[in-house]
């Protein structure tokens, strides 16, 4: 793994504002995962965009770890429903044509 | 611009105090906060109105000038000045007129300016790291999408050459990376994330990746057989009629359906649906004959 794909969690802390027992209870909970070298902790650029929401929900709303759990719980069937949404809603236009099948 | 009142976006009445608007707005942000409405425009709409009326109300300063002037309160100090002036005039025995004000979606929004940046799309702080993801739609064609192709869009000026995959499906999002918003702070860009809205095609059905389409075919190729041309998006192909077949008798051409998404070489099937066409304005002498079918068969 390159060092320069790496974001320091200390980093984070100050940039956000945040303890680290912050990061600690998320990676507890299995919301993020951290990288321990060379005596700190990192974070991958990769999951920079989750940990922003993360960091967004629970500063704006005032949403804990436990609730951050649930809200994403409940954002991956919100988004599983929207995509068995749309393939039905592409079935359903195959049989909705003015001449298809008439 | 029409007035927004903000008591109103919030839910609370004009003598609201501050921990009142604070959890009006808290209870609010739950609600519609982007976030945790993914791809709702609505929401996002509702967030930006919830969270301007908090940034005016919750600040006292703020909210003394909006309940003195509505919606022209972020122009107070003009019109201060203004009366002051206008005093000044009268007590001269002048009349004065003040200039009308013009108000854009700019002013609306400019509390939001540093919240969600300037561009169209997905929302940012300006202080992360990483730059703004940009959201974009793309209009194609079943056709377009039958083949893998180049093609340049332009997005915030900038021209941004792509391969669009064979096969991608309506409402399919592809996520671009680094094609957004420049990053903050050494960070990296945001992405563009492109949503394709494949447009129905008047012949051609898409279900997954099988193709349907029906077929005309005269009354004497169903009864006798023969062949029929089909066009596909492959070509045309010939197709053997067996003698006899009904209306609406479904034929399966494996492989000639859409091609699957990242899978080269491999395509779905292509569904026929025979119509047959019974023949009109018919002859005396078809008549007849049709008369004759008809006996032969009642025998």
């Amino acid at each position: 793994m390159k060092q320069e794909k790496l974001i320091s969690i200390r980093q984070l802390c100050d940039h956000y504002q945040i303890e680290m027992s912050f990061f600690e209870a998320l990676q507890e909970e299995g919301l993020l995962r951290m990288t321990y070298a060379s005596n700190n902790y990192f974070l991958e650029q990769d999951a920079m965009h989750r940990a922003e929401k993360i960091i967004r929900i629970h500063k704006e709303l005032n949403i804990n770890v436990e609730g951050i759990d649930v809200v994403f719980n409940l954002l991956q069937k919100v988004d599983n429903l929207q995509q068995e949404m749309l393939q039905m809603q592409n079935k359903l236009n195959l049989y909705e044509g003015e001449s298809f099948f008439s | 611009m029409d007035f927004i009142d903000y008591y109103k976006v919030l839910g609370v009445s004009k003598k609201a105090t501050e921990a009142e608007i604070k959890k009006a707005y808290r209870k609010l942000a739950r609600k519609y906060h982007p976030d945790v409405n993914p791809n709702d425009k609505e929401a996002e709409k509702k967030f930006k109105e919830i969270n301007e009326a908090n940034e005016v109300l919750s600040n006292a300063e703020n909210r003394k000038k909006y309940d003195k002037y509505g919606k022209d309160w972020k122009h107070a100090e003009e019109f201060e000045k203004a009366e002051r002036q206008q005093q000044q005039y009268q007590q001269q025995g002048r009349s004065y007129q003040r200039a009308g004000t013009n108000f854009t979606e700019e002013d609306f929004s400019d509390f939001f300016g540093s919240m969600f940046g300037g561009a169209g799309g997905g929302r940012r702080r300006a202080s992360s790291f990483r730059g703004q993801d940009y959201n974009a739609e793309l209009q194609l064609s079943l056709k377009d999408v039958y083949k893998t192709h180049k093609r340049t869009l332009t997005v915030n000026d900038k021209n941004i050459r792509l391969t669009i995959p064979a096969g991608v499906k309506n409402g399919q999002v592809i996520k671009i990376k680094g094609h957004g918003g420049e990053g903050i702070q050494g960070g990296p860009k945001g992405d563009l994330n492109i949503t394709f809205i494949i447009q129905n095609d008047p012949k051609f059905r898409r279900d997954e990746n099988n193709l349907y389409t029906t077929v005309d075919l005269d009354l004497y190729k169903a009864m006798l057989g023969g062949e029929e041309i089909i066009n596909t998006f492959d070509g045309k192909v010939k197709l053997k009629v067996k003698p006899e077949t009904s209306n609406l008798t479904k034929v399966k051409l494996k492989g000639k359906g859409f091609p699957l998404y990242k899978q080269e070489g491999k395509f779905g099937d292509l569904f026929i649906t025979y119509k047959i066409k019974l023949p009109t304005n018919l002859s005396n002498k078809e008549k007849e004959l049709f008369k004759e079918l008809s006996k032969l068969r009642s025998k």
